[in-house]
């Protein structure tokens, strides 16, 4: 028996949670499934709280199952799972500023979501009024002769998401970063609590505006789960569709980038032709360029006509046709590898420890890829690999996104070929009781997780969004150390993560 | 390198051609020309994005405007890295508690005569993310602004649009009063 079914079936099993179980575990099974992470036999994909609740949902990676353990009542604090897993800290600091419960034994108690502005604590526990103005946040310290700090941001030079960086250097030499977050915390949990569907999936998708389809798919996937119903194979496939263009045009868009970084504006130029072509396309196609608010729960908003389908078709034949001498371009100049290959390595044991998805994961050897793992449809139904190496690099990571716009092209290919016919949209039926749903979606940075509870009247009463970058962001500091602050700029783009999606 | 360089040259250029000024956008100008500076800018305007909460949708906007399509530099206006260096401060998102702060002290470190634009749905009152405990609702709130470009998020044309808007009103008279 998996460790993951052991652990559920110590629990009291919830009522209503799909696809996969949730139980209602001891303060002993919590900890026990905080030792399965420590030890590698679990990997951890969200913690979350509510006011009277702690949930935790995990990864049994062998067996592909997934399951949510949760702990109620912690009035008096809860085991903290960061103690034994570090991945789970900077959630745990989250929670603790939200639904106010206190993770027992936490490494680090400094807040990470609230800087002390709100005019509230714990908006998603009891609520209490904030005391007084915010405290001064304590960075961590790194000691030595020669070391400087430089601090940067949460206002960047470029056009750029806010958020603080502090490097400890030695010349130029990075010894520590440490990250604040938290910047552009909007308080979308709460104003999903209360929320009906239409405003849900509309929320969803402006959690992180690269990943709008991403979040709106693994939203309705969570509120249909939940409900119990089935979407017209049609808008299934049209979902896909656009999750898989806008993978497109966020790695062509990051190739370009990453390159730039590296002072290369030439693959830039032409990467961001191709990406435009490919947001030209999704407005002709479907209304608007980066196709917010065109998945909805029980369907699609639009659908695809047949002179939408043609132009989609072109434009995969031109990024067919303009893409290798690119490729090419990237692989045989010299001043750009300089850059690239070696710098900003993770090592393969911390992408696996923290379950790193995306190309940051598969960069440094962890295959995981929700599309490939849950098989959910239509990708059940398609054919693609999921490329993996080893070198961990920001050359490994540029070379995960390159394979993985191949796999895209391929699979809107397929969908193209096969897309079936019929309606696009359902009626949500009324459920008259309470009812819990979760979904995983790979988006293009990694697998977006999105948990939710509807009321008897089918409106939210809680929905947690995970981006993945809360599992990547920590992975950055470690990739940075040892590297000149000047690749900072390069490491950061190769991991590209979301600071919206991150601090909600 | 060589191969990709030379096939530029006698490629088609992919440039858009100009859009037309927006009418939305002079409207919301006209109140903003009153309690302008009164001083010729040259025929360029140097933005400093400022992102105070945004999802980063218009982000990725305003990163089209540098592509091959838009280029919009060719109408002077040029994304700068500092405050200090800025005509206009290009503003995203509903402005977070925890950004408000931050967005006051670029917009005093703005040297005048300075503009303040509001990007996106967000920026005018907060948008979807309006009532919540952790947003403020609108650039507005925080400091003065003279143009709101709507969209959710705007396109770049649209971006583009407002923009010339404001730096036409601004050369013409030579003043913005």
């Amino acid at each position: 028996m998996s460790a993951l079914s052991h652990l559920i079936e110590k629990g009291a099993s919830a009522q209503h949670h799909a696809p996969w179980p949730r139980a209602v575990v001891d303060p002993a099974a919590w900890t026990s499934a905080a030792l399965e992470l420590a030890e590698g036999r679990l990997t951890l994909l969200g913690l979350w709280g509510e006011a009277r609740a702690v949930h935790m949902a995990l990864l049994d990676e062998p067996a592909s199952s997934i399951a949510v353990i949760s702990l109620e009542e912690p009035a008096d604090g809860y085991p903290s799972v960061a103690r034994h897993h570090p991945p789970a800290l900077r959630l745990e600091r989250a929670v603790r500023d939200l639904a106010g419960l206190e993770p027992r034994d936490l490494p680090d108690i400094r807040p990470w979501l609230d800087h002390g502005r709100w005019e509230l604590r714990h908006p998603l526990g009891e609520r209490a009024a904030t005391l007084t103005g915010p405290d001064p946040y304590t960075f961590l310290r790194a000691e030595g002769d020669g070391l400087h700090q430089i601090p940067v941001g949460p206002v960047h030079a470029g056009i750029i998401e806010p958020g603080h960086f502090r490097f400890t250097a030695n010349g130029e030499t990075v010894v520590r970063l440490e990250e604040r977050l938290g910047y552009v915390h909007k308080g979308i949990e709460a104003l999903m609590a209360g929320a009906d569907l239409i405003r849900g999936v509309q929320l969803a998708g402006r959690t992180s505006g690269d990943s709008t389809v991403a979040y709106a798919y693994a939203f309705v996937q969570a509120a249909e789960a939940a409900i119990g119903l089935a979407v017209p194979p049609r808008a299934v496939w049209l979902r896909a569709l656009m999750a898989e263009l806008e993978r497109l045009a966020n790695h062509l868009g990051d190739i370009g980038a990453i390159c730039n970084d590296a002072a290369f504006p030439l693959m830039l130029a032409h990467c961001g032709v191709l990406r435009e072509r490919v947001l030209q396309t999704a407005n002709n196609v479907f209304g608007h360029r980066l196709m917010r608010d065109r998945i909805l729960p029980g369907g699609v908003a639009v659908d695809l006509s047949e002179d939408g389908r043609a132009s989609l078709k072109a434009l995969l034949a031109e990024i067919h046709r303009r893409l290798p001498a690119l490729v090419e371009l990237y692989d045989n100049t010299a001043s750009l590898q300089d850059r690239t290959v070696g710098t900003g390595r993770l090592r393969g044991e911390l992408a696996r420890q923290y379950g790193a998805g995306g190309y940051v994961g598969r960069a440094s050897g962890r295959g995981f890829d929700a599309r490939g793992i849950l098989r959910y449809p239509p990708y059940d139904q398609l054919s693609f690999e999921v490329p993996v190496l080893n070198e961990g690099d920001v050359n490994a990571r540029v070379w995960i996104r390159i394979r993985e716009v191949d796999q895209s092209l391929s699979l809107l290919g397929q969908i193209l070929d096969r897309l079936p016919d019929g309606s696009i949209m359902r009626d949500i039926p009324v459920i008259n009781e309470g009812r819990e749903g979760m979904a995983l979606v790979e988006g293009f940075r990694g697998d977006v997780l999105v948990w939710l509870r509807l009321t008897q009247e089918g409106g939210i009463e809680r929905c947690h969004l995970r981006d993945p970058s809360w599992f990547q962001w920590p992975l950055l500091e470690a990739a940075v150390e040892g590297n000149i602050v000047a690749d900072f700029p390069l490491c950061n783009k190769s991991f590209n993560c979301s600071y919206s999606g991150h601090d909600l | 390198m060589r191969k990709l360089l030379f096939e530029s040259l006698i490629r088609p250029p992919l440039t858009e051609p100009r859009p037309p000024v927006s009418d939305a956008a002079m409207t919301e100008l006209a109140a903003a020309v009153e309690r302008s500076a009164r001083r010729r800018l040259g025929r360029s305007l140097s933005i400093r994005a400022v992102d105070a909460g945004s999802c980063n949708g218009c982000e990725l906007e305003m990163h089209a405007l540098s592509n091959a399509f838009y280029d919009i530099e060719r109408f002077g206006f040029r994304f700068v890295a500092s405050p200090r260096h800025a005509d206009v401060l290009l503003v995203t998102g509903p402005v977070t508690s925890n950004m408000a702060q931050a967005l006051e002290r670029t917009y005093n470190a703005a040297p005048d005569p300075k503009w303040v634009v509001a990007l996106g749905d967000c920026g005018r009152d907060g948008g979807c993310f309006a009532g919540s405990y952790a947003v403020l609702g609108g650039v507005s709130k925080v400091v003065p602004v003279d143009l709101h470009i709507p969209g959710c998020p705007p396109s770049p044309t649209d971006i583009l649009k407002g923009l010339l808007g404001l730096l036409e009103n601004v050369n013409e008279k030579g003043r913005v009063s």
